[in-house]
Parts: structure tokens; C-alpha cells; sequence
């Protein structure tokens, strides 16, 4: 079709919706529809995993970003009753400040997925590396300490939010 | 091309078909079920037997006067429902419903996909569940509809948890494959999942209660403290479809726990069976059979779901929290350890 393959298509389509979809979670005046519209995002960034045959990687974004996490986004908007009424006037200051800090964000970013063909990634196994079965081998084998120190980053974060979570002596 | 569209197409339509149908008539049965356990008659008016009941239901539940809150947000509003149905419905695409079917030299499965990571995709389904019941209870601007929906999506956030520890415990006892269709078609020879993984088998039970809204974990929609829970504002067919969604629900976790832990469309001496009726491989008759076999278990599944809806009463909000957090997860990790252990004194686990 039009000289691209059924896969750039696809790639364009999501592409598309998923930056649509980005823009909309900023200008969106409802705080309850920018979540619905990041959970939009989060599809369409699954569906790019899928193209990239990482079934896993999209599935588990689905269950964790859009079925775990945004819900708890959802509950505290919803619980604090958000609208357009009680939104915080920012003065004109902490706007300049945010765009300038947002732009340098932006520079970041930029700069550093420039220099990435430089780093000399190399790509690892070949194109079902995606498949649970491979991943899993490739985790626990080749890449079993930088797997079990993430895993502890996240042992540290539960234990974290339990302690923060947990009321103290005396607090009724 | 064009025949294998079109057979999936017809798939997709029996199933899509096959479980409006049943949770029609679950609806039925519930009532009947609920009479017979209550010394009652129940509903025996529409058709011989109240056969003809669920028509006229969704007859009423069509015509009835549509009333949405002037305040809510309309879009969301509708869609809450919607959504909640679509989720429940695309739970059924990965159930292998039967054995392939041999047809003028062609191989048809009795499945709409298999894709093989069927069991991680039924839980990223569910897991946006949630959002069809927390989108209506917050765009009903109601705030028992409100509390309906965040205790609906906090529980079936907790309960999601123990749930799939317990299937990993599961799919290690299964070889490690995440396909549904291995699953079931593993416990062809041998014995069922259910005997490897009681405990595995209880919890995911449980879950499967608390996940489908069931008494006795219906807190959302407890009359006593909430009027209706998360559908108080909604009226005729977006209540039904709520209402219907749930039976989908049920009858769907129904299918995957018999084809889980207890063989789905296998059954002891199926083989045995085939041979002293002389089939060979791929008739339609054993899918047949293997069919009804399947949907007697999915019944008796159903069953007990109805069985324990009208025996257990209700849990107080913070029995049903303690349950799934300090209960259920410690012991599907038990599950799960014990089960790791064992299979590797099996021998089925290589380091």
C-alpha cells in the first residue's frame, strides 16, 4: 500500500495516536480524562512492543502501567474530586519555570538518543528475544545480576511505601 | 484466505454467541437455583419451565425509560458499561473449547486464537476490567456509585494478585508453557492440574469469586450501605449490560478454572472411550463430546459459584481486604515455593 509495508503502517498509525494521545493528557481540562487518555498512550506504546515481537514486554506494560497504576491514579483524582473549578492558578513565574525546565528535559533527551548509535549497543540474540521463553533464559542467564539488583531496587521501594504506609504508635 | 476468514469469523460469532447465551440463561438458573435452595418456585410463568424468562428480561430491560444524571459526563458515562462488557467478552477468545475437528482434510481448532501467551493475556484483560465499573461509578456523579466503584477496583486489584502467583504455580506444574491450549491439552494423559495444585486450585477459587464481584465479596454493590453500588445511576440496558457482563464473567472464569485444573474438554477413559467407538482422530464427534464434557464441568462450576452466593453471607469491607492480603497471598507464595521445590525433586526443573 502506497509503497509501505503492513508493519510501517501499523508503525505510523500508533505513532500517531500515541503522541495524539500524549498531547491530549496535557491540554485535557479534566484531570480524570488526562488519566484516560494516558492510559490510551500506554496501548498504543504496547502496541509498538508488539510490533517489536516483545509480546511479554507488552503484555506486562499493559497489566502493570495501565491496569495497576493508572487505576491508582484514577482513585486519587477521583477521591480528591479534581475539576476545572479547583484547579490552582499558577502565577506567571512557576509557568516560565516549568517550560524552561520542561525544554531542558527535552534537550536531554534529545541528546542522549543522539548519541546512542554511538554507544556500541549491540543487539542481543535475534528476533524472538521477546518470547517469554527466551527473555526468561536470557534474564536468568546472561543478565542475572542486573535482574537481581533491579529486583531489590523494588524490594526496597515496597518495603518503602509499607513503612510510610503503615500507621505509627499512638496514631489512631 | 478468504476460507479461513471466514471460518474464524464463525468462530468468533459461535463464541461471542455461545456466551451471551449462557450468561442469558445463567440468569435463569441463578433465580431457579436460588428458589430451589430457598424451599421456592421461582420463575415459571414465561414458557414451559420460565424458559422463555431472559427474553423477556432483556425485553424489559430494552424498553425500559432511559435516565442519565444531567451532571455526569455522557461520554464516560456510557462508556463505563460498554467497556465492561468488552472486557468480559475478550476473555473468551483464547478458551480452546474443544479438540480440533478434522474436515475434508483441513484441521480446524475450536478456538479463536492461540496465542502463547494466552494465561498473561487473560490477566491483562482483566486487569482493564477494572476500568469499565471505575469510568461508570465516577461518571454517575453519585457518591454511593462513587465508593461502589472504588471498593469494585481495589478488590479486584487485591485479589489480582493472589491470582497470579497462584497461576504461576500452575503454569510450573504445567512445563512452563503459556499457552491455554498446552494447558489443557497436557492433561490429555495423566491427571488433571487440580490434583497437582490443590491449594493452587482454592485460592485461584477465591480470586475468581472476589474478581467477578460474587457474594460472598459483592461488597460494591451491597444494598444495605450503597443503594446499588457502582450502577445506582444507571437505568435500562446499560444496568443490563452491567448486570449480563458479570454472568459473562462468571461463566468465563468458570471455563478457565475447568480448563485449568480440571482437564476441560479431557475426561478419564476419553481415550478408552474414542477407541471402543472406533473414532479416529479429528472427528467431529470427539470434539463433541469433548465439548459437553467441557460445558458439564463449566455447569457444575457455575453451580457451585450460585451454590455459594445464596449460602455465604456478605464480608465486611476490612474481612475481605484481610483475606486477600494477609490470607491469600502468603499462601500462594507457600504455593508457589512448595510447588518450586517439588518440581525440582521431580526432576522438572533444570538449573
Amino acid at each position: 500500500m502506497l509503497g509501505y509495508t503492513i508493519t510501517q503502517w501499523l508503525f505510523g498509525i500508533l505513532s500517531f495516536l500515541a503522541i495524539m494521545f500524549g498531547l491530549m493528557v496535557v491540554f485535557s481540562r479534566n484531570p480524570v480524562n488526562s488519566v484516560l487518555y494516558l492510559v490510551m498512550t500506554f496501548f498504543c506504546i504496547a502496541g509498538h512492543y508488539l510490533l517489536l515481537n516483545a509480546q511479554f514486554l507488552a503484555i506486562v506494560h499493559i497489566v502493570v502501567y495501565a491496569g495497576a497504576i493508572m487505576v491508582l491514579f484514577l482513585f486519587v483524582i477521583m477521591l480528591m474530586n479534581l475539576n476545572e473549578d479547583t484547579e490552582p492558578q499558577r502565577t506567571w513565574l512557576s509557568k516560565i519555570i516549568a517550560a524552561v525546565a520542561g525544554g531542558l528535559m527535552l534537550f536531554v533527551m534529545v541528546g542522549s538518543l543522539k548519541g546512542a548509535g554511538d554507544m556500541g549497543l549491540q543487539q542481543y540474540g535475534n528476533a524472538q528475544i521477546g518470547f517469554v521463553k527466551n527473555l526468561g533464559a536470557v534474564l536468568f542467564k546472561d543478565f542475572l545480576f542486573p535482574f537481581e539488583i533491579a529486583s531489590v531496587l523494588l524490594l526496597a521501594a515496597m518495603v518503602g511505601a509499607i513503612m510510610i504506609g503503615k500507621k505509627e504508635a499512638g496514631e489512631s | 484466505m478468504i476460507s479461513f476468514i471466514i471460518y474464524k469469523a464463525i468462530i468468533c460469532l459461535v463464541v461471542f454467541l455461545l456466551s451471551l447465551g449462557v450468561a442469558a440463561y445463567a440468569t435463569l438458573w441463578e433465580r431457579k437455583f436460588a428458589a430451589f435452595l430457598q424451599d421456592r418456585v421461582g420463575p415459571d410463568k414465561a414458557g414451559p419451565w420460565g424458559l422463555l424468562q431472559p427474553l423477556a428480561d432483556g425485553g424489559k430491560m430494552f424498553f425500559k425509560e432511559e435516565i442519565i444524571p444531567n451532571v455526569s459526563n455522557r461520554f464516560l458515562f456510557i462508556l463505563g458499561p460498554s467497556l465492561f462488557m468488552l472486557t468480559a467478552l475478550m476473555t473468551g477468545t483464547v478458551i480452546p473449547w474443544a479438540k480440533d475437528v478434522n474436515i475434508g482434510g483441513q484441521t480446524y481448532s475450536l478456538q479463536i486464537t492461540d496465542i502463547n501467551i494466552g494465561v498473561l493475556y487473560l490477566l491483562g484483560v482483566v486487569s482493564i476490567g477494572v476500568y469499565g465499573i471505575m469510568i461508570g461509578g465516577w461518571a454517575s456523579n453519585n457518591k454511593y456509585a462513587l465508593l461502589g466503584a472504588i471498593r469494585a477496583s481495589s478488590q479486584m486489584i487485591s485479589y489480582e494478585i493472589a491470582m497470579g502467583i497462584s497461576i504461576i504455580a500452575l503454569i510450573i506444574t504445567a512445563g512452563g508453557t503459556l499457552s491455554i491450549r498446552e494447558i489443557i491439552a497436557q492433561q490429555d494423559a495423566g491427571l488433571a492440574n487440580v490434583v497437582y495444585q490443590p491449594l493452587g486450585f482454592l485460592i485461584f477459587f477465591v480470586c475468581a469469586l472476589a474478581e467477578t464481584n460474587r457474594a460472598p465479596f459483592d461488597l460494591p454493590e451491597c444494598e444495605s450501605e450503597l443503594v446499588g453500588g457502582y450502577h445506582t445511576e444507571y437505568s435500562s440496558m446499560k444496568l443490563g449490560l452491567f448486570l449480563f457482563a458479570e454472568y459473562i464473567n462468571m461463566f468465563i472464569s468458570s471455563a478457565i478454572m475447568a480448563g485449568f485444573y480440571f482437564g476441560g474438554y479431557n475426561f478419564p477413559f476419553a481415550q478408552e472411550l474414542y477407541d471402543a467407538m472406533g473414532l479416529q482422530e479429528g472427528s467431529w464427534i470427539i470434539s463433541l463430546i469433548g465439548f459437553g464434557a467441557y460445558f458439564t464441568k463449566i455447569f457444575i462450576f457455575i453451580c457451585v459459584f450460585m451454590w455459594v452466593r445464596w449460602t455465604l453471607p456478605r464480608f465486611r469491607y476490612d474481612q475481605l481486604m484481610n483475606l486477600g492480603w494477609k490470607t491469600l497471598l502468603p499462601l500462594s507464595l507457600l504455593n508457589l515455593a512448595i510447588t518450586v521445590v517439588v518440581e525440582y525433586l521431580r526432576g522438572n526443573i533444570h538449573i
